[in-house]
């Protein structure tokens, strides 16, 4: 048995002790699970100690040339300040890291991400109704009338009554449509991992079985 | 007595299991295929922009997916690498997600090595980064100040194909492979609408809907949603039998199954009302 094959069959039992929950908990689902949580508790802290500390931070401090860039000396110290939260006397600490973390997020995002989706969804909201062909005038209308309409269900500081009601009636039915749309999307999406579990199952994992036995294939 | 309806309204989930699980094996196993017209979807947008490009362009093609979402993502990404490459665009490869490098590894190599592309000179990958939006708003200030050397510690500037590219103004097109964030929301936001890249992608089909917001703007050229859109673009670039093509029989089966029993149960819950059963 080589490599391949191994890690082949180890993926394949794996994945059936995680299916054997749809019939109900056993302990092959709870050993896969603990072994994956584990696995990726492991995997990640190696995985950022080599893939984010050591090239964006310690490596800057001690460049490979030789040297000591003290600047770097400062980032380290409010990482230290985040695992603080640890020891309840010095857990204030960490608010500083956050506090720098937040302040530096909403300071790079809040304007872009009010550009990107408000003003410019805003904009695309304003359509001539008029122009372009029958089914570019139908689409621009069902869109204006979608938006404005979804707005007005979510203004609750008048009753849901008369034209205004209506026009609620109306949001509600559209945002309907958009969450049949996106529980079609999520039901795809889940399929498709169904259909590339079992294209390994069946395609990779089935044909080492004969292999295995001597059966040749 | 109970009618049919509320017989089945009341079936054992583990035979739905069992029956969505035949709906998908029993097409696996008989290699049934099913046609996949391409109509005027976001998916021939991004298709038609890419085949627009002139031959020796740049593309920054970002892996942001590990493999828990492989079995939407890869597929499009062996195609949209194999469009590029048969194109003689380049392609400079990264990732947002750690293991997305290693996936778009893969790809790169594979694709470039049964089109004979060369490392360095058609193609390299520059691995992953931390930062997400914060770390894109630095490639629009310098590639090589975040990325001073490739996957492989290639240093910057002993890679051919980098020579004349510094900043995101040197590419002509940001593709993201998009499982979640950071991804195509970030691609958007920061190179998009702030340094004026056009920005296309692809992403799962969960994410999918809350992206086409970014199509009517034209914030993005065109988009691959789920195991639909990667069989649009395997169809498009004319790659025979692709692993999303021959995902589409199982999963239009699947569906039909689904969409049966949720009208057997509305017709058992109806049925349930009309006796009193239910408010």
């Amino acid at each position: 048995m080589n490599w391949e094959i191994l890690g082949i069959w180890l993926g394949a039992l794996v994945t059936l002790c995680l299916y054997s929950f749809l019939y109900r908990d056993n302990p092959f689902y709870k050993f896969a699970e603990h072994l994956f949580v584990g696995m990726s508790a492991g995997y990640w802290v190696i995985y950022t100690i080599e893939n984010v500390l050591k090239p964006n931070w310690w490596q800057q401090m001690f460049p490979e040339g030789g040297g000591f860039n003290w600047v770097w000396v400062i980032p380290g110290i409010f990482a230290l300040f985040m695992l603080a939260r640890i020891i309840p006397k010095i857990a204030g600490l960490s608010r500083m890291a956050l506090g720098m973390i937040i302040g530096a997020g909403a300071g790079l995002n809040m304007v872009a991400f009010f550009q990107t989706n408000a003003m410019a969804q805003v904009k695309g909201t304003i359509l001539s109704l008029s122009s372009g062909g029958v089914w570019d005038i139908f689409s621009n209308i069902v869109l204006v009338v979608g938006v404005v309409s979804g707005l007005v269900y979510f203004f609750f500081s008048k009753a849901h009554t008369g034209i205004f009601g209506k026009a609620a009636n109306v949001g509600i039915t559209i945002l309907m449509i958009a969450f049949g749309a996106s529980f079609g999307y999520t039901i795809m999406a889940r399929i498709s991992l169904l259909i590339g579990r079992c294209q390994f199952l069946l395609e990779d994992w089935l044909p080492t079985i004969p292999r295995l036995l001597g059966l040749g294939g | 007595m109970a009618s049919i309806f509320e017989k089945l309204g009341n079936t054992d989930r583990r035979i739905i299991f069992i029956l969505i699980a035949l709906a998908v094996i029993i097409p696996i196993i008989t290699h049934l295929t099913f046609p996949n017209p391409v109509g005027a979807e976001p998916s021939r947008d991004m298709y038609e922009y890419v085949d627009a490009m002139p031959s020796g362009c740049n593309v920054l093609l970002s892996f942001d997916y590990d493999p828990s979402t492989m079995p939407e993502l890869q597929p499009m990404a062996v195609a949209i690498v194999t469009h590029l490459m048969n194109k003689d665009i380049n392609i400079v490869g990264m990732a947002l997600w750690p293991q997305g490098a290693s996936l778009g590894q893969e790809v790169m190599s594979s694709v470039a090595d049964s089109l004979g592309k060369v490392q360095y000179e058609d193609w390299c990958n520059l691995g992953y980064k931390t930062g997400g939006g914060i770390m894109i708003v630095r490639l629009g200030s310098s590639m090589s100040a975040v990325f001073p050397t490739d996957r492989d510690n290639l240093p910057w500037e002993e890679i051919p194909m980098l020579e004349y590219i510094s900043d995101l103004s040197s590419f002509d097109l940001v593709i993201s492979l998009s499982a979640g964030d950071p991804g195509i929301p970030a691609w958007v936001m920061m190179a998009g609408d702030r340094f004026g890249v056009p920005v296309g992608g692809g992403c799962t089909a969960v994410s999918a809907p809350q992206f086409y917001t970014y199509l009517q703007t034209g914030q993005m050229v065109g988009m691959l949603g789920g195991l639909k859109g990667a069989a649009d673009y395997e169809t498009l670039v004319g790659i025979e039998g692709g692993p999303a093509v021959r995902g589409m029989a199982p999963q239009s089966v699947a569906h039909l199954v689904i969409m049966l029993f949720i009208v057997i149960g509305n017709v058992a819950y109806l049925s349930e009302k009309k006796k009193g059963g239910r408010g």
